[in-house]
């Protein structure tokens, strides 16, 4: 191995320029004759637009222009479209309303945009926008998902009767029904998942840039997916051709799926950009991010887990109702479906599952997937379930897992995914040794005489990524193909760079891809760049969520890869007049193997450009590119432990103890794995005891501010005992299976299992509050 | 509009702004010095933190008229010549950072932290030092382990230098 290869706990190289102010975020870029752009935003949840008056503001200092959606609309530009489809289980295609990126007759949330101002400044834009005089007639609002599908409901959409946008199922309902009405034990539970903000630091931003002279246009844009921004607006919405339309996501400040998605901001500052003349630049402040970026979860479910006599599974059923929100964004409709309940088998022999989900409408800001997308929904459900199940049939929790994990693969599960590798044991036993579990009783003993309760719990969990085969998903209704792309371009000195089209917004792209290549070809680590997130310069790519770099990524690279070191070796036999099945690479050059014959990588990378001696036929030059499409999902698993205590008095929860053993296959920067199960960790315990979207009755977002929503900071959290009990994944080159998501898909149930634990009341939903602690426990006396 | 002049990491800088224009907005768009972000309306998050005359302000949370004649430092200028602040190498050497947003407010916070504690800081503090401060990529404990690498560096040269 190269000290900075496949393995190392390499520094990244990304940090320098963030650790001293260098990062270039959207919102840091400036081109001449730049403008700025605020949003006119309805402060309604519902109503019809009787008529938008701007004369007012389009006379205010600094203004150059203010745009509705009727000019919109003239100019041809497209509506916003979720492109994943799902039928309903009559056959039915999802019924899919109109978004328009800017309302022109219905507005259905607060903070759906009506107009844009463009202003010399932000400040002169914001007080024009406030001049805007949008008429709105109000219209009855619904945002509970439950409510919107009952009598008597406000219509949100003339497209959804009833909001109901899907009623889909998989599994077979029968078998289920059997095997329930034959069961030993029956354990029912009713699971909300509470709606969530994904608030990454940095609000989203769009810099659109028209070029008349080219007819051309540039938008900068805080994207996980720049290609895919590209081909959505070309192909759907009718900005401009892809040959026209340049997208470039700088730096971005992190994503967690919420910056996948093409919102109506770029959109719109591309096309004010041409019709104004100027370049237009737009940046969200917080309280438009909590309004407009696309929220999380948000289901509620009923479930039936079925036992026979020996504490088997023999079925479970699930009944889910998801909100999507007043539009359907870009990939909702997969999130709640194949995201979600493809993962309902969990780490279990499970005979027969069956799932009906409903998707509705509601006057609430879209949805769409943020980190674990599905999986995290599915776990919580199944490892609330098992807790409790456990406790009802008597057993400790580790013991049912243990009677049910699957232990032969690959394993077809009823619910579609075929899991090709894992050793759930192996990462229970991992975790329950790290977190003392036989110890708990005396610690529990301790602070019991300290008057406080002390409770544990564990959550096992199982998650796809890889995000994905694509004939597959296709199947499915994906209107994109998931593969990714990678070019290997070997400069005529020996420097390398690798051109992805997978993006980074935190991940460390630029160190894990090029530990690849110092890994290959045993050149240093400062030699090899890594190039992303520009349309222009990186030839195609699908971007990155659902953790798939590392497993589609990365492969993509490690394919570009043996094509360049096939070529490089022809080149080398060539020069040492050797063949080319002898050529070995090591420590930065091609060798003879079983000789002293050696020529340096960057004499090889030469030789292939002055192209003076090489075999005969062969095209100068030293790069070669590859598109990977997974042949499956990887199957990332692992065991989470929390263990807490709650302050009867107070119902505060303090996390004494968080211990996650996971298996994400090979790894290949230690570090970095840890960061992201750091950090996933800190969202799902976010989830389970701070976070939660609020809107009142009349749709108003009362969580729409640092003040209002509770972020997790530094001392909510404990610091966390990481592990990793590895089974490489047998399904692409690299074994490699993902681990962006792990931590805020496991987190939470282990959390929640651990408050009940200690109070002794099952009845508790997320986030688990003070107040909500404190009561529960009360009843539980 | 305003003519205010102050000093920025060394030198004398002057410029034109409304009378509400934030310091922060100063610094970015008068000044052109990036690092220093905006994550939130609310003066919560902490990615604008500067240092202006020895003390950590959020620059969000102060007028640019109100900076007028003090002397700030960004995190553009906390490290010279191409060298990393004690504090910037620890948040490298132990991951303290992911998408990179907050960084500039974290390094800054946990420079003034360390002024104010040295040695002393033990994890406990630095947790709650870090209140004002959100990130949402590291859960923090990354973000822990530098500073208090980076104090028992910083502490331990200047126990030396004593």
């Amino acid at each position: 191995m190269s000290v900075d290869g496949i393995g190392a706990r390499v520094a990244r190289k990304e940090d320098r320029r963030f650790l001293t102010g260098k990062g270039r975020y959207t919102d840091d870029m400036s081109v001449p004759g730049m403008k700025f752009a605020v949003f006119v935003r309805s402060p309604h949840a519902h109503a019809t637009i009787k008529s938008i008056d701007a004369k007012a503001a389009k006379t205010m200092p600094g203004v150059i222009d203010v745009l509705d959606g009727k000019q919109l609309q003239a100019d041809g530009i497209g509506n916003l479209i979720c492109g994943w489809m799902i039928h309903s289980k009559d056959g039915s295609p999802m019924k899919m309303g109109a978004w328009r990126p800017l309302a022109d007759k219905t507005v259905r949330y607060v903070g759906d945009a009506v107009a844009i101002v463009v202003a010399d400044s932000v400040a002169e834009a914001r007080d024009a926008a406030e001049a805007v005089a949008v008429d709105y007639e109000p219209l009855p609002v619904v945002t509970d998902p439950v409510e919107a599908l009952g009598e008597g409901q406000p219509q949100i959409h003339s497209e959804a009767p009833k909001n109901l946008i899907f009623d889909w199922e998989l599994g077979d309902a029968a078998a289920v029904d059997r095997a329930i009405a034959a069961a030993a034990h029956v354990t029912e539970m009713k699971i909300v998942n509470n709606r969530l903000s994904p608030n990454a630091m940095e609000p989203r931003a769009a810099l659109g840039i028209y070029d008349a002279g080219d007819d051309h246009y540039t938008c900068y844009t805080t994207s996980q997916n720049p290609h895919l921004a590209r081909l959505v607006m070309s192909a759907f919405y009718n900005v401009a051709p892809e040959n026209k339309l340049r997208v470039i996501a700088p730096d971005v400040g992190g994503g967690f799926g919420s910056k996948i998605y093409i919102y109506p901001e770029e959109i719109v500052c591309l096309w004010a950009s041409k019709r104004t003349g100027v370049p237009v630049k737009w940046t969200a402040d917080r309280t438009e991010a909590f309004l407009t970026d696309a929220h999380g979860r948000d289901h509620v479910s009923t479930v039936k887990m079925a036992f026979d006599g020996n504490n088997r599974i023999t079925a479970l059923k699930v009944d889910t109702i998801a909100n999507l929100g007043a539009y359907m964004s870009l990939f909702s409709s997969c999130v709640p479906t194949y995201l979600y309940a493809t993962l309902l088998s969990g780490q279990y022999a499970i005979p027969a599952i069956h799932a009906n989900v409903r998707t509705v409408y509601t006057n609430t800001a879209p949805v769409d997937a943020y980190r674990g997308a599905g999986r995290p929904e599915a776990t919580y459900l199944l490892e609330r379930t098992m807790e409790t199940a456990a406790r009802e049939l008597g057993l400790p929790p580790g013991e049912l897992r243990r009677i049910n994990f699957i232990r032969t693969f690959p394993h077809q599960t009823p619910v579609i995914m075929n899991y090709d590798a894992g050793d759930y044991e192996a990462s229970l036993n991992a975790a329950m040794e790290a977190a003392d579990w036989n110890g708990f009783a005396a610690r529990r003993a301790e602070a019991e005489r300290r008057g406080m309760k002390r409770g544990i719990g564990m959550s096992c969990y199982i998650e796809a990524c890889g995000l994905a085969p694509s004939a597959a998903v296709g199947s499915l209704g994906a209107g994109v193909g998931l593969w990714e792309s990678a070019e290997v371009r070997v400069n005529a000195v020996g420097t390398i760079e690798v051109m992805t089209g997978s993006h980074s917004h935190g991940q460390g792209h630029e160190t894990t891809f090029a530990q690849l290549v110092a890994e290959r070809f045993g050149v240093p680590i400062d030699s090899v760049n890594i190039v992303h997130g520009d349309t222009d310069k990186v030839q195609m790519g699908m971007g990155t969520y659902g953790s798939r770099s590392g497993a589609v990524g990365m492969s993509a690279v490690a394919k570009a890869l043996d094509k360049v070191e096939a070529k490089a070796k022809k080149v080398a036999a060539h020069l040492m007049e050797a063949d080319e099945r002898d050529v070995v690479i090591e420590d930065g050059a091609l060798k003879v193997a079983g000789t002293d014959k050696s020529v340096p990588w960057s004499q090889v990378a030469l030789a292939s450009y002055t192209a003076h001696n090489l075999p005969s036929g062969m095209e100068p030059g030293l790069k070669e590119s590859a598109f990977y499409d997974p042949s499956n999902f990887t199957f990332p698993a692992g065991c989470h432990i929390c263990e807490v205590e709650v302050d009867p008095e107070t119902g505060q929860t303090k996390i004494v103890q968080f211990v996650a053993a996971d298996d994400f296959g090979n790894i290949i920067n230690p570090m970095i794995v840890e960061g992201q199960v750091h950090g996933g960790l800190a969202q799902g315990i976010g989830q389970a005891l701070l976070e939660g979207v609020h809107y009142d009755d009349s749709g108003q977002l009362l969580t729409a501010s640092y003040m209002d929503y509770a972020m997790p900071r530094a001392d909510d959290l404990p610091s966390f005992k990481v592990t990793t009990s590895n089974t490489p994944c047998p399904g692409n080159p690299l074994g490699v299976k993902g681990c962006g998501e792990a931590g805020a898909i496991g987190s939470p149930p282990a959390l929640i299992n651990a408050v009940t634990d200690a109070i002794g009341n099952n009845e508790i939903t997320m986030p688990a509050t003070p107040q909500k602690v404190w009561a529960a426990a009360q009843a539980a006396h | 509009m305003a003519k205010i002049t102050m000093t920025v990491n060394g030198r004398q800088v002057s410029g034109l702004c409304d009378d509400r224009t934030l310091l922060v907005h100063f610094i970015r768009e008068n000044l052109g010095l990036t690092g220093t972000h905006v994550g939130c309306d609310t003066t919560q998050c902490g990615a604008c933190v500067v240092d202006m005359d020895g003390q950590s302000v959020k620059s969000c949370s102060i007028l640019a008229v109100q900076a007028a004649g003090s002397s700030i430092t960004t995190i553009e200028g906390l490290s010279a010549n191409g060298e990393l602040h004690p504090v910037q190498a620890a948040f490298k050497a132990h991951h303290g950072l992911q998408c990179g947003f907050c960084t500039p407010g974290m390094v800054m916070t946990a420079v003034d932290m360390i002024r104010r504690h040295g040695s002393n800081l033990d994890e406990a503090t630095v947790r709650a030092e870090l209140e004002g401060n959100i990130c949402r990529c590291t859960g923090y404990h990354n973000i822990v382990q530098a500073i208090l690498a980076a104090a028992a560096e910083m502490g331990g040269a200047r126990h030396a230098a004593e």
